[in-house]
């Protein structure tokens, strides 16, 4: 099924005197449940691709249609309650809220989404539990290595039942070791419940154990393969 | 997790940072809280000074006694004038007056006066004359005596159990004169009247001047200065020309004017401390969200809609000045009621600056409520304004630069 169809998607930056096309027209479809990464050298469009796909950054032209819907048609109001319940994100830098601890940065999307108390509280201890943290329910980010802070990441875009979720360098912060765990954690996820995983990534491990390769060159798809 | 929750808690994510805040708002408050209450003290003082040595809140008199304060100018007290007043429920006590001119002379020495015949019961509930009586004793109501200020009889070198002549001008033309025996010294704190005036038994002083039953003016007293906006409509709705009734205000314009240009003054001081506050609320609040530019980015692209964003950030913004402005007013409550019950006296230039302007040299502090509730409104008011700059950047702000900031 269909969960994602792009459609000549093109993004122009400009410049004082220059005009960049940091994404030149891609056509590209995602399905439920796959785990791809798109790949590139820096400053192939990767990250400018992503947002656009996540709803963070209006495209110069073409569609983003997620179940149907072009996102960039939706006012700025809907397509944030949108992002909300449909799209999860995992950003290089962890990103986690450090006044909340890792159980209220995983409940806060629950409690945006106007969930009951009960509910937020047995999801939360479910996906701390997923990812193994569930003994960091109260720790704050602070109190949390690299490694942890993006397992509560991961946990956090699952919280909202999202339909895929966007991971832009995920692993880039991360010793080899938390990049394998939370690898699996992510694989795993993608098994369970069947989340669609996108990756823009460099790191040769997370392409392995992707199961499709898109790359991205000069703001375009070089190659789309399955592997 | 409530927005009031999360706000507190982005409060303290730099505590010393918001602790130094809310001790500027804190201390601006105090300041300008002990600076209001001095000013509101100090008029009070002022207005009570006025009213209560001398002029009461209100006098009745006739108009033509307002133009040419002449001892022809008078006015026959009756009893339906009186019912009147005493009808009136915002009036506490009132008391009539015969004030004229005349020579005052002992032995050796003769010096201008101010004589006053006043009913010596009703005039000591307004005025409470009888405790400024230094020597001797206060008048009797039939009292044939005189009452006589503490400089005029040092110049005229009488004392308690003299006599001393008056002569001047009575009613209508004529010849006014007398001896009288003194009855008690007396010292006020204003030198003014400690120079001039002579007070006599109302039956006396009429007989003395020839005006019997003739008075120049009333003298009313309200609770306090608030009431007397309702009284003076009371009052003139029903005392017509050629009556007049005049407030202390209107008595003492150069008073109102001094303490007008005195608020002015404090007014402008409080704007600068204010502006200081302002912006030190400013430059935490513009720090506190420029260095979560990313953050609140990722609380957009997670869903967190705009508005939400600006209600936690107007939050922490009015925590800071509610912290500050809570702490100050609570600060600066012991002190003012420690002043309050013990004013400053003031010695030197100042002191003497305030005897020679009529005034008691104390510094008097006022304990009304404004004085703590208006700073918390001006802190509110600031707060509200600087608030709305992390409002602005909340619907300002770009996901995706936000995220790579």
């Amino acid at each position: 099924m269909k969960v994602i169809e792009i459609k000549n998607l093109v993004k122009i930056y400009n410049g004082s005197e220059i005009e960049v096309k940091a994404v030149n027209g891609i056509d590209l479809n995602f399905e439920e449940g796959e785990f791809a990464a798109i790949v590139g050298p820096s400053g192939s469009g990767k990250t400018t691709f992503l947002n656009m796909l996540g709803g963070l950054d209006r495209p110069t032209s073409g569609e983003v249609n997620i179940g149907g819907i072009n996102i960039w048609g939706l006012s700025s109001r809907k397509l944030i309650d949108f992002r909300m319940n449909n799209i999860g994100f995992v950003f290089q830098a962890y990103n986690l809220i450090p006044v909340l601890t890792a159980g209220e940065n995983i409940e806060l999307i629950m409690h945006l989404q106007g969930r009951p108390k009960k509910e937020r509280e047995e999801r939360t201890k479910e996906l701390l539990d997923a990812v193994g943290l569930i003994d960091r329910l109260k720790s704050r980010p602070n109190k949390l290595s690299g490694g942890q802070q993006q397992r509560v990441a991961v946990a956090r875009a699952l919280a909202s039942k999202p339909k895929f979720i966007l991971a832009d360098e995920p692993t880039a912060n991360l010793d080899s070791k938390s990049t394998t765990g939370l690898l699996d954690i992510m694989a795993e996820m993608n098994r369970k419940y069947n989340t669609t995983f996108i990756f823009a990534t460099h790191d040769k491990r997370v392409m392995d154990k992707a199961k499709r390769i898109v790359t991205i060159d000069d703001g375009k798809v070089v190659e789309d393969k399955w592997q | 997790m409530n927005n009031l929750k999360m706000a507190w808690r982005n409060l303290w994510r730099n505590s010393r940072r918001t602790v130094i805040t809310s001790a500027s708002v804190f201390f601006g408050v105090i300041l300008s809280a002990i600076m209001t209450s001095m000013q509101y003290g100090s008029y009070d003082a002022m207005i009570n000074n006025v009213v209560k040595f001398y002029s009461g809140y209100i006098q009745i008199f006739t108009e033509d006694y307002h133009e040419n304060k002449t001892i022809n100018n008078t006015f026959i007290w009756s009893d339906s004038l009186a019912q009147i007043i005493e009808d009136i429920p915002e009036v506490t006590s009132f008391s009539p007056r015969l004030e004229y001119f005349a020579l005052a002379s002992s032995q050796e020495f003769t010096k201008g006066t101010v004589v006053v015949g006043v009913d010596p019961v009703q005039e000591n509930n307004i005025t409470g004359v009888k405790k400024w009586v230094n020597q001797g004793r206060y008048l009797d109501p039939d009292d044939d005596g005189i009452l006589i200020a503490i400089d005029l009889a040092n110049y005229l070198q009488i004392a308690v159990d003299d006599t001393l002549v008056l002569y001047g001008q009575g009613y209508h033309g004529v010849m006014a004169a007398g001896k009288f025996p003194v009855r008690g010294i007396l010292k006020f704190p204003l030198p003014e009247l400690n120079k001039q005036i002579v007070y006599m038994e109302m039956k006396t002083c009429q007989q003395f001047f020839s005006a019997d039953h003739h008075v120049t003016s009333l003298v009313l007293m309200v609770k306090d200065h608030y009431k007397l906006p309702k009284a003076m409509r009371h009052l003139k709705a029903q005392i017509k020309s050629p009556f007049m009734v005049m407030s202390w205000d209107e008595l003492q314009p150069e008073l109102v004017q001094m303490i007008e240009a005195d608020r002015a003054g404090g007014l402008f001081m409080k704007a600068l401390l204010y502006i200081i506050i302002g912006f030190g609320i400013f430059g935490t609040v513009m720090m506190m969200v420029s260095e979560r530019t990313r953050e609140l980015g990722v609380l957009l692209a997670i869903g967190m809609q705009r508005s939400k964003m600006a209600v936690i950030l107007f939050l922490e913004t009015c925590l800071i000045g509610l912290i500050g402005t809570i702490a100050g007013v609570a600060g600066s409550i012991p002190v003012i009621i420690y002043y309050f019950h013990n004013p400053i006296p003031l010695t030197g230039d100042a002191g003497q600056t305030m005897v020679d302007m009529g005034i008691e040299p104390l510094l008097y502090f006022s304990w009304r409520p404004s004085v703590f509730y208006n700073q918390a409104i001006i802190v509110f008011i600031i707060t509200l304004i600087v608030a709305a700059y992390p409002v602005y950047r909340a619907y300002s702000l770009r996901v995706y630069q936000a995220l790579r900031a």
